[in-house]
C-alpha cells in the first residue's frame, strides 16, 4: 500500500509517517521544508506547497491511500493565509484524488470545527459548523472539513478524525507552553481548574490515524463521518497541567483567571494580536474556553467504526514524558 | 394561526409534531383544530389522545411527546376556542365531548385509544369515555375532577375566578389567570415552560376561551353544564376499563379530595400521588413510564393470597393470664413501667375510646404519640378495633413527618395536643377527627382486652401504613396487612430464638412495637428519638439494666455513639445481653468489632432488609469475620444469607416482568419474597407497579428491592450499592460500594462516595471522600494518587474531598448519590458556580 502522508513537518504527522512506514507501507511525505525521519526508516519526500494543485497531484501519483493533515494552526495571520493553506490545501486534496482515482482519503481535523463555547461531557463528534468569529483557524478548518467529507461518495471515501489536545514529548504546542510558562512563573490557570479535560497522548493520537487509514474504504461505516479521538480519560485542568509540570520538573504555581476575565482578554487578544503580537499570543478566547470548561467525549463511536481504542494510558504518558524531559539539556542553572 | 417554527423550537416541540386539521363538526360547520401529533414507529401502534385543561395548549403534553416510546401513536388538540384552535366562541361540555368525536373521525381512528388528560380535559375524557366505552381502552387522568367532593365547598380559587364580574376581569381581560396558573404552589416549572404555556394568550381576544372554559364549570344547581356532569359521574362506576390517576399534591385546586372522589368513582382505578409536583404534575413531572405502566394495566394491588391459616393476632401474647404480674413494658425516659395485665388493660381501655370517638374497622389513624408505653398502648388498640395505624417517626424530621400523615390520607389523629397542634398547624390531616391522648388517658377503664366488645378484624385487613426513610425524595408509605405482620413477627421469633424469657430494649422507636407482640419486655431507652446517635453508652446501659434486658436493637449511628460514649462509663448491664442487633443503614464492621470488644459475650447481628421487607437476610460478626472478602464477584458488603421462609434471587435490573435469575458472582438487583413481604406501596400505584412486577400465572410476587449485589457460591447476599447509584460507564456498569470500601481502606479517608458524572453508558467515575483533615476540593495529588491505587485497576477521572457527605436524616448514614453526582456534574464542567 502506497500512502501520501501531507504536513509531515508537525510532529504528529511526521510520527504518522515513521509508523506507517515502519509497518512496511510505501510511504510519500509532502511538505514544504525536509523533515528528518529516525535513521533506518524509509520515506520518499516530495517538497512542495499544499496550496498548489500541482505539487499536490505530482505527490499523489501512485497513491492509495493519503492521509491529509497540513494545515496553518494558532492565531497568527491573516484569513488569506489560513483560507489558502486549510481550505485551498484540503481542495486540492479532493481534486487530485478525484482526478488520481484515489480512493481512501484520511482527513486530519480538530474538535474546534464544532465547537460550541460550552461544556462538551461525554459529548459525540457533532458535524462542523462555519461561523467562527475571528477564529481563522478554527473557521477555515472548519470550511475544510464540510468540503471532505462533502467529497465522500460510492468512489471516493473520506473520514475525517479529530485529535483531542494532543500532547507527549517533543509536543510544543501544549506541553512546551505550559512548561515555559511555569518556568517564568506566568502559568494562568482558567476559571476554577476543575473541568474535566481529556486530551490524547501523541502515540495514541498516532495510532488513531493509522486505524483511520485502514478502516477508509468504499461503503465502510466510518465513510463520510467525523470521530474525536483521545484518551478516554479525563481529568480536571489543574491535575493535567500538575502532571505536565511534574514531568518537566519545574514548579506548578498557577495564577487563576477567572473563566469570564479570561474569555474577555482572549477575545480582545485575537483581536489585536495579528497586528501587533510577535509569537504566540498570552490567550486566546479559544484556548480560555477549551481550558475553563468539560470536554470530554464518547469513545465508542471510534472504538467501533475505525476499530481503535487508546493503547498509552495517561499515566504511562506522563512517565514518557518524564523520561523525555531528563534527557534534554538542561538549560544553565542561574 | 399556528404558533411559528421559531416558537415552537424555543419550546421544545419539534415542528413536525405541530398540524392544523380541517375537522367537520357535528354543528354543520368546519374549524381548524391545533393538533400536536407524532406517528407511532408501526402501522398499528396504539392510539394516546391527550386533553388539556385550562387555562393550558397541547404544549402541556410536550414532554410526554419527548418520552413515550416511539411506538405509540400520540396526538394532542388544542380544544376549539383555545391555545391556537379556531376560535367558535363559547362552547358547553356536551358540545366538547361531541368535538373529541369530531376530531377522531377526522382524523380516521376507529380503533380503541388511552386517554390522557388533566384539569377540564378529564372532565371531558370521562365524558367521552361514557358516551362510548366500546372505544376507550383506558384513562390517564391528572388533578381533575367530575364533580366537587363530598365534605367540600367548590375550590376557591376557580369560584373567585368564576364569580360574575371578577370572572372575565380574572380570566380574559387581564392575563392574570394564564400567567398565574403556571405559578399555584408546588409548580416547578422552567421559564421557557411559563413562557410556552402563556404563548397563545397574549391579549384579551385570545383569552375568549379561557373566560369561557371556566364559565363552563358549573358551581350552583341552575348552571346547564351541572346536569350533564352529574349524569357523566353517575355512569362513571359503570366503567370497567383501567383508569390510573396521577395526582401533583401540591395542587390547591384538585386536591386530595378529588383524588379520592374519583377513586370512589371507578371499578379498576390506582392513585399515584406525587408529593412535589403540583396542577400541572403532567409537565411538571415525568409521566411517560406512568402512561406505559398503565397501558401494560399489570397494577397489582395485593401480593397473592398465602394459605398460613389463621395466625396468632399481634396482640395475642398480651392477654396470657400466667403472665399478667410479668414486666411487660418499661420507659427508661419517664421512668414508668407496665406489666402485662395493666398494658392489655391499657390497650382495651384506648380501644374503647378511640372506638368511642369514631374510630371505625379499615379507617387510618397517624398515631403522633413519641416513643412511650402509650405509642405502644394507642398502636395496638387501634389494631384491636381493626383501624390502621399510620406510623411515621420523627426521624423524617418534622416536615417529612407532615407529608408522610398528609399522603396516607388518615380520618383520625391521635397524639398529646401538641403533637395535634402540629398536625393542625402542618394541614397534615384534613377533615380528620383529632383526639387527645389525654382523652384516652382519662377513659372509662377496662380490665382486659377480653371486655372489649368491638369486633376483632381479619388476617388480611390493612394494619399499618409504615414511612420509609429513602435517601432522596418523599417518605413512601408502604402497607402491611395483620397477616403480614404476624409473619414478621414469627420471622424475627425464629431468626433470633426469642423466648418468653428475652427481654428486648428497643433504642430504635419503631422496634418497639414488635416487643409486645412477641410477648416479651419491651425497654425503651432514655434518648432524643429524632436523633438516634444521640443515644449514650450510659442511657444505653441504664435501659438494658431496668430490664435485665437479653436483647438489644440500635442503629448503626446510635451504636456508634454508645461506643464513642462508652469509655468511663459502666456498662455491666449492656455487656451482659445476648444479642445485639443493628440495621437501617449500612453498619461499619469496625462499629460491630468495637461493641464486641465491649461485649466480649453478647453475639452480634446485622439483619437485612428494608421497610418493605424485614428481615430479608442476617449476619453475624463472627461470619462475617470468617467470610472475609468477596472472591467471587466484584466485593461489597456482605449480609448474609437470605433468612429461612426467604427467597431470593439476583436479577437485570429493571427487566420488566420477567425475573431471570443471574449465576452466582453475576451483579444485578437483589428481588426477595416472603410471607412477611408487605402488602405494596400506599397511594402509588407506579412505584408499586415497578417494586412488584408480576408474572403472569407466577405463583408468587417478588420484591424489587431496589439493592444491587450479587450472591455467592454459599448463598451469601453481597450488597452493592442501590439500582439508581449504579454509573454506567464505557466497560459496563459500576457499582459505587466495593470502590468506596477499597477506597475507605485508605488512612485519612473517613468515608467515601463513589459516583458518575456524564452521559448514561459513558459516564466516568469520581470519588468522593469525606477526610481526616479537609481541605474542601479537588483532593491532593498524593490522596488522588493513594485513592487511584487503591481502586485499581477501576479507573477514576478524579477525587474530592467534602466536609459533608449529603446523608439522610433518619440515620445519618445513607448516602444521597445521586445529589452528590449532580453536584460533581456542576462542578466538573468547569460551569460558574
Amino acid at each position: 500500500m502506497k500512502v501520501l502522508v501531507t504536513g509531515a513537518g508537525s510532529l504528529l504527522m511526521r510520527e504518522v509517517a515513521v509508523a506507517l512506514a515502519t509497518r512496511g507501507e510505501e510511504v510519500v511525505c509532502m511538505q514544504r521544508r525536509t523533515a528528518h525521519f529516525p535513521a533506518g526508516v524509509r520515506i520518499h519526500q516530495e517538497l512542495g506547497d499544499i496550496s498548489s494543485l500541482d505539487a499536490v497531484t505530482k505527490a499523489m501519483t501512485g497513491c492509495d491511500v493519503v492521509v491529509h493533515g497540513a494545515a496553518r494552526v494558532g492565531v497568527l495571520g491573516t484569513w488569506n493565509e489560513f483560507y489558502n493553506t486549510n481550505v485551498v490545501g484540503t481542495q486540492n486534496i479532493l481534486s487530485a484524488a478525484r482526478s488520481l482515482g484515489v480512493a481512501r482519503i484520511a482527513h486530519v481535523s480538530t474538535p474546534s470545527v464544532a465547537h460550541v463555547g460550552h461544556s462538551l461531557v461525554g459529548a459525540v463528534a457533532t458535524p462542523a459548523v462555519t461561523g467562527h468569529k475571528r477564529a481563522f483557524y478554527a473557521e477555515s478548518k472548519a470550511v475544510a472539513e464540510i468540503e471532505a467529507l462533502n467529497a465522500n461518495n460510492h468512489s471516493c471515501a473520506v473520514v475525517a478524525i479529530r485529535p483531542h489536545l494532543v500532547w507527549g514529548p517533543g509536543d510544543t504546542q501544549l506541553v512546551g507552553r505550559i512548561v515555559q510558562r511555569a518556568e517564568a512563573n506566568r502559568l494562568a490557570m482558567v476559571g476554577s481548574g476543575d473541568a474535566l479535560i481529556d486530551s490524547t497522548y501523541i502515540s495514541n493520537a498516532v495510532s488513531a490515524l493509522v486505524a483511520a487509514v485502514d478502516a477508509v474504504q468504499v461503503g465502510a461505516s466510518c465513510a463520510g463521518k467525523a470521530y474525536v479521538i483521545a484518551n478516554g480519560e479525563p481529568r480536571t485542568v489543574r491535575e493535567l497541567m500538575q502532571k505536565i509540570c511534574d514531568a518537566a520538573g519545574v514548579p506548578f504555581r498557577p495564577k487563576k483567571v477567572p473563566l469570564s476575565v479570561a474569555l474577555a482578554v482572549g477575545s480582545l487578544v485575537e483581536r489585536i494580536w495579528p497586528r501587533i503580537g510577535k509569537g504566540e499570543p498570552p490567550l486566546t478566547r479559544f484556548v480560555a474556553e477549551q481550558l475553563g470548561t468539560a470536554h470530554w467525549f464518547d469513545p465508542r463511536p471510534a472504538a467501533q467504526d475505525l476499530r481503535w481504542s487508546p493503547t498509552v494510558t495517561l499515566d504511562e504518558g506522563f512517565r514518557e514524558l518524564h523520561r523525555w524531559f531528563l534527557e534534554q539539556p538542561k538549560p544553565p542553572t542561574q | 394561526m399556528p404558533p411559528s417554527r421559531r416558537e415552537l423550537e424555543e419550546f421544545g416541540v419539534l415542528p413536525e409534531w405541530s398540524n392544523v386539521v380541517e375537522v367537520p363538526s357535528h354543528d354543520g360547520a368546519t374549524y381548524a383544530w391545533h393538533v400536536l401529533q407524532r406517528p407511532g414507529t408501526s402501522e398499528n401502534a396504539p392510539v394516546v389522545l391527550c386533553l388539556h385543561g385550562n387555562p393550558t395548549w397541547s404544549f402541556l403534553w410536550s414532554r410526554l411527546f419527548h418520552e413515550l416510546k416511539s411506538d405509540v401513536r400520540i396526538i394532542a388538540p388544542d380544544h376549539l376556542s383555545m391555545g391556537y384552535s379556531q376560535n367558535t366562541g363559547p362552547r358547553s361540555y356536551a358540545t366538547r365531548v361531541k368535538d373529541i368525536e369530531d376530531l377522531l373521525r377526522a382524523l380516521n381512528i376507529s380503533a380503541p385509544i388511552w386517554i390522557v388528560a388533566q384539569d377540564w380535559g378529564g372532565a371531558l375524557a370521562m365524558g367521552y369515555a361514557v358516551a362510548h366505552p366500546e372505544s376507550v381502552s383506558g384513562l390517564v387522568l391528572s388533578n381533575t375532577g367530575i364533580a366537587i367532593p363530598e365534605g367540600r365547598r367548590a375550590p376557591l380559587l376557580i369560584k373567585i375566578s368564576a364569580a360574575s364580574g371578577l370572572h372575565l376581569f380574572i380570566t380574559q381581560r387581564t392575563p392574570l389567570f394564564v400567567k398565574g396558573t403556571p405559578l399555584l404552589p408546588g409548580h416547578s416549572l422552567t421559564k421557557v415552560q411559563r413562557r410556552a404555556l402563556a404563548a397563545p394568550y397574549k391579549n384579551a381576544d385570545a383569552r375568549q376561551g379561557i373566560a369561557g372554559f371556566v364559565a363552563e364549570v358549573p358551581f350552583n344547581a341552575q348552571h346547564p353544564n351541572q346536569s350533564v356532569l352529574n349524569s357523566v359521574a353517575e355512569q362513571l362506576p359503570q366503567l370497567t376499563i383501567p383508569v390510573r390517576l396521577i395526582w401533583g399534591a401540591k395542587d390547591p385546586v384538585f386536591n386530595d379530595d378529588f383524588a379520592d372522589d374519583l377513586l370512589h368513582r371507578f371499578r379498576n382505578v390506582a392513585l399515584h400521588r406525587i408529593a412535589q409536583a403540583g396542577h400541572l404534575a403532567v409537565l411538571e413531572t415525568s409521566i411517560a413510564s406512568f402512561v406505559e405502566d398503565a397501558m401494560q394495566d399489570t397494577v397489582t394491588q395485593n401480593s397473592p393470597p398465602l394459605s398460613l391459616g389463621e395466625p396468632e393476632p399481634l396482640w395475642g401474647r398480651l392477654e396470657e393470664a400466667e403472665r399478667a404480674r410479668e414486666l411487660a413494658v418499661h420507659d427508661a425516659s419517664a421512668q414508668e413501667s407496665v406489666t402485662f395485665g395493666e398494658f392489655s388493660a391499657r390497650v382495651a381501655t384506648y380501644a374503647q375510646e378511640l372506638h368511642r370517638q369514631g374510630v371505625q374497622r379499615g379507617q387510618r389513624v397517624a398515631v403522633l404519640v413519641p416513643p412511650s408505653i402509650d405509642l405502644i398502648a394507642v398502636v395496638y388498640a387501634a389494631w384491636r378495633i381493626g383501624a390502621v395505624t399510620v406510623i411515621a417517626d420523627r426521624g423524617l424530621g418534622l416536615r417529612g413527618l407532615g407529608n408522610a400523615v398528609r399522603s396516607a390520607r388518615v380520618q383520625h389523629v391521635v397524639g398529646p395536643q401538641k403533637a395535634l397542634l402540629a398536625a393542625r398547624a402542618l394541614r397534615c390531616a384534613p377533615h380528620a377527627t383529632f383526639i387527645a391522648l389525654n382523652e384516652l388517658q382519662s377513659a372509662k377503664k377496662l380490665e382486659s382486652l377480653a371486655e372489649l366488645y368491638v369486633q376483632q378484624p381479619q388476617p388480611q385487613d390493612l394494619a399499618a401504613v409504615l414511612f420509609t426513610s429513602g435517601a432522596t425524595g418523599p417518605a413512601k408509605g408502604v402497607c402491611y396487612t395483620h397477616q403480614q405482620l404476624c409473619a414478621q413477627r414469627d420471622a424475627l421469633q425464629k431468626l433470633y430464638s426469642i423466648t418468653r424469657t428475652d427481654r428486648f430494649v428497643a433504642a430504635f422507636a419503631p422496634f418497639a412495637l414488635y416487643g409486645p407482640a412477641l410477648g416479651i419486655c419491651t425497654g425503651l431507652a432514655n434518648m432524643d428519638v429524632t436523633a438516634p446517635r444521640t443515644l449514650t453508652a450510659q442511657a444505653l446501659n441504664e435501659a438494658c439494666e431496668n430490664i435485665q434486658a437479653t436483647m438489644v436493637f440500635a442503629s448503626p449511628a446510635a451504636l456508634a455513639n454508645v461506643l464513642a460514649t462508652a469509655p468511663a462509663v459502666n456498662t455491666e448491664a449492656l455487656s451482659k445481653v445476648r444479642l445485639v442487633m443493628s440495621a437501617g443503614a449500612p453498619v461499619p464492621i469496625e462499629t460491630l468489632r468495637a461493641m464486641k470488644t465491649l461485649c466480649p459475650q453478647t453475639e452480634l447481628h446485622t439483619p437485612y432488609g428494608m421497610t418493605e421487607l424485614l428481615p430479608l437476610a442476617d449476619i453475624s460478626l463472627a461470619v462475617r469475620e470468617d467470610i472475609g472478602s468477596d472472591q467471587l464477584g466484584s466485593g461489597g458488603v456482605c449480609v448474609g444469607t437470605a433468612v429461612e421462609g426467604c427467597d431470593v434471587v439476583v436479577a437485570a435490573p429493571g427487566a420488566g416482568q420477567e425475573v431471570v435469575p443471574l449465576a452466582a458472582g453475576i451483579t444485578g438487583e437483589i428481588l426477595a419474597s416472603a410471607p412477611w413481604m408487605s402488602d405494596g406501596y400506599d397511594r402509588l400505584w407506579h412505584t408499586q407497579t415497578a417494586a412488584r412486577p408480576v408474572r403472569p400465572g407466577a405463583a408468587r410476587t417478588w420484591h424489587r428491592t431496589g439493592d444491587v449485589g450479587h450472591l455467592d457460591i454459599a448463598g451469601n447476599i453481597w450488597v452493592e450499592g442501590r439500582v439508581v447509584h449504579v454509573i454506567h460507564a464505557v466497560d459496563g456498569a459500576i457499582t459505587p460500594v466495593p470502590l468506596e470500601i477499597a477506597t475507605e481502606e485508605v488512612p485519612e479517608v473517613l468515608r467515601a462516595a463513589a459516583v458518575g458524572v456524564g452521559p448514561h453508558g459513558v459516564a466516568q467515575v469520581v470519588v468522593v471522600v469525606e477526610t481526616t483533615n479537609g481541605n474542601e476540593g479537588e483532593a491532593s495529588p498524593e490522596l488522588t494518587a493513594k485513592v487511584r491505587l487503591a481502586v485499581a485497576p477501576q479507573k477514576i477521572a478524579a477525587v474530592w474531598v467534602v466536609k459533608e457527605l449529603p446523608v439522610d436524616i433518619r440515620h445519618n448514614a445513607k448516602i444521597d448519590r445521586t445529589a452528590l453526582a449532580n453536584k460533581m456534574s456542576v462542578l466538573l464542567s468547569g460551569a460558574k458556580k
